[in-house]
């Protein structure tokens, strides 16, 4: 019974916290965006504008879900479902502070990789589905991007695995412990590429969630809207969402592994504070990244994997080991 | 041509860019012929907006056509004003003062800077970086304000009239002091536009050696304007076929040899301190006495003859023919607009290119679809 009562209670809790954040982010960046630009933004709805993304919801739900005459509809109708759903699924194994993980997984690490993977299969299931010449090339453009960046982004995390010896994310975050000098960022005895691979990771969990100046799927000035031209309503609303859950899970992921979790940079008052504070500085840094640069192309954004992430993942991981070996 | 198109095996397939495509900027439709990402032909497709301006010209007075000609290419109206005025002037001979000259220049040179900033803007939205384009718009209202407060509109000018402009300034002294002001901070704005944007790595790799245009192709489809300047040819109507105060004041043409967006890029900017050097000089210069000519005829009746003007616009030379049969309308009025031969050459020079390159390339060119339909 006690058992049953934690796991609603974490239900409701997660689902809770992963709602508000994906309502919230969208204000965020749109205030955000106005501060970068000299402009107010968001200040009609609520206070602040704090009540517009419950207004956008609602505009959003009103509409019509229009699918198009020669779409594919079952694949239609799912793609945005799945690019929701594995997206909640990682918030299961990550450990906000000691003890708060809704389920303590040994093979933590991994489950977030295999769901956060699946994201890619909703952006090519809704560019195809839908029969959209432009939203097809968006998909193929992401998929070739999420191939490309999941593996340095795979091989900076196996360093991180090499050097703490396990998957399990708490685990991560323990030996962690103490003030910055500790922190996966600067373990400078496990490599001294440490602070290389940070950058890598989070380059990367930028690309993957398609996000400016990587937002090759869904550039505006030349895909219009991409892989999701075709959804109206909430269909739209559900990629939208998807894009920043993946971002709240990129940088809880990025705070878990490479920046102490809970811990404090100063040694003292560990906290979910702690946490929830890095998570959200890692987000604004990706706002402001937004904000700041143009997009680049296709062969750009494939060479910088191929080319440097990759080769210097790979070559961080071998220097990992050898620092392992003889330390 | 892409290696794609080259193997034995390929499929390609049409797209439809536009006519409502938020890269065009305007009703253009482009008729890619794809091949994956790579254009094997890009055919435009105009007309969507055509609005028979040179008819409008032919069936009514001189005088009735003299709020047309900003509605072509509204962000450069006094540029096509100042076309269709001087045409009109040099076809009825009449006389222009000195100080209706010295206006003149000085609202073009600020409507031309007003166009490169909102040129500068959408072509960094093209490129996907959205906040400079609202840098810029911060610049270009302080410019609208400023033509407001003299010709009482901020967007599709009638100012020029035959003979003069329609009105002096109200408050000289405000006026001058407005736009001094004005430069002085556009002035310290360009270095921050240089580092946070022209340095910018990434648009660095989108621009230089996208899209070559060379001298040669500009000469066969007529290009002009910054699209010709950046091909390493220094031709400007302003200094080639001085007219109206232009002789009198000291600006250079900036050329650039490398013929590639970048090298749009940098004539556009630099532009944009030549043509607030101008103002500047005009300003200083500007000299008293009537801003009308004395003697207008009600109704304008030019000699049986053939009539050409050309003018520097902000996108090219904008040049009108008519042909006067002594009556009280034209028998015939020709324009040319720069950037329908700028487009022109997109198909050629767009051949084997990437999307999302080709998209650059034509952001480069400066559209403004309602002037290529006319």
């Amino acid at each position: 019974m006690e058992e049953f009562l934690r796991i609603i209670t974490y239900i409701v809790c997660i689902s809770a916290f992963v709602g508000a954040n994906l309502a919230w982010l969208g204000w965020v960046e749109r205030k955000g965006a106005g501060r970068l630009q000299r402009r107010t933004a968001l200040k009609e709805v609520g206070p602040f504008g704090l009540l517009q993304p419950l207004a956008d919801g609602l505009k959003l739900m009103s509409k019509q879900l229009h699918v198009p005459r020669d779409a594919d509809r079952p694949l239609y109708m799912l793609a945005p479902v799945i690019a929701m759903v594995p997206m909640i699924m990682t918030f299961v194994v990550i450990p906000f502070n000691e003890g708060l993980v809704p389920r303590d997984f040994n093979m933590g690490l991994l489950v977030i990789f295999a769901f956060a993977a699946l994201s890619v299969l909703a952006l090519l299931l809704g560019g195809w589905a839908s029969r959209n010449k432009y939203a097809l090339i968006s998909a193929s453009r992401a998929v070739s991007q999420n191939i490309a960046y999941e593996i340095p982004m795979l091989l900076t995390a196996i360093t991180v695995v090499m050097a703490t010896g396990t998957m399990n994310l708490t685990e991560i975050v323990n030996q962690q412990a103490g003030t910055i000098i500790k922190w996966n960022f600067l373990r400078l005895d496990n490599s001294i590429l440490m602070p290389v691979s940070f950058l890598i990771f989070f380059v990367c969990s930028v690309a993957e969630t398609n996000r400016a100046p990587f937002d090759l799927g869904e550039a505006e000035s030349e895909l219009i809207a991409g892989f999701h031209t075709e959804y109206s309503g909430m269909g739209f609303g559900l990629f939208m969402m998807a894009e920043y859950g993946y971002i709240l899970i990129g940088c809880c992921f990025t705070t878990i592994l490479f920046l102490g979790g809970w811990h404090c940079p100063f040694g003292f008052y560990p906290g979910i504070h702690w946490f929830l504070i890095k998570t959200y500085f890692l987000i604004w840094v990706i706002v402001w990244i937004r904000w700041t640069f143009p997009r680049v192309t296709v062969w750009g954004l494939l060479n910088l994997s191929w080319m440097y992430l990759i080769p210097a993942a790979l070559f961080n991981l071998i220097l990992t080991g050898a620092f392992l070996k003889v330390f | 041509m892409s290696r794609l198109a080259q193997s034995q095996y390929h499929e390609t397939f049409d797209i439809n860019l536009g006519p409502q495509h938020p890269a065009t900027h305007g009703v253009l439709r482009v008729k890619l012929t794809m091949d994956g990402e790579y254009i094997v032909k890009a055919e435009p497709v105009l007309g969507y907006i055509h609005r028979m301006h040179e008819k409008m010209g032919e069936n009514r007075t001189w005088a009735k056509f003299l709020p047309n000609p900003s509605r072509m290419d509204y962000l450069s109206a006094m540029s096509y004003n100042h076309g269709h005025v001087a045409l009109v002037e040099r076809a009825a001979g009449i006389e222009v003062p000195e100080r209706a000259e010295y206006l003149r220049v000085i609202m073009v040179e600020l409507n031309r800077v007003q166009s490169h900033l909102l040129w500068f803007g959408a072509f960094l939205l093209d490129l996907g970086g959205f906040t400079p384009l609202l840098y810029a718009f911060d610049d270009r209202e302080r410019i609208l304000d400023l033509l407001e407060s003299v010709t009482g509109s901020r967007l599709t000018y009638c100012y020029f009239r035959f003979g003069g402009v329609y009105n002096d300034l109200d408050d000289e002294e405000s006026f001058k002091t407005g736009t001094k002001e004005f430069i002085a901070r556009l002035r310290s704005r360009m270095p921050m536009y240089h580092n946070l944007v022209t340095k910018n790595i990434i648009l660095r790799k989108r621009l230089e050696g996208i899209g070559p245009v060379s001298a040669d192709m500009c000469r066969r489809y007529g290009a002009t304007g910054p699209v010709l300047r950046g091909s390493g040819v220094q031709f400007d109507i302003r200094k080639n076929e001085p007219y109206s105060a232009y002789p009198d004041f000291d600006f250079d043409i900036p050329v650039y040899e490398e013929g590639d967006s970048m090298a749009r890029y940098m004539v556009r900017m630099d532009e944009i301190e030549q043509s607030m050097r101008i103002i500047e000089q005009a300003l200083d210069k500007l000299p008293e006495g009537p801003v009308k000519a004395e003697k207008v005829p009600k109704m304008i009746k030019p000699p049986k003859n053939d009539y050409y003007f050309a003018v520097e616009a902000a996108r090219g030379t904008f040049s009108l023919r008519a042909v006067s049969d002594g009556t009280n309308t034209p028998y015939r009025l020709k324009i040319r607009s720069p950037t329908y031969s700028n487009l022109s050459l997109f198909e050629e020079a767009s051949k084997g290119m990437l999307l999302a390159d080709a998209l650059a390339f034509m952001g480069s060119l400066d559209l403004v679809i309602p002037e290529i339909d006319r």
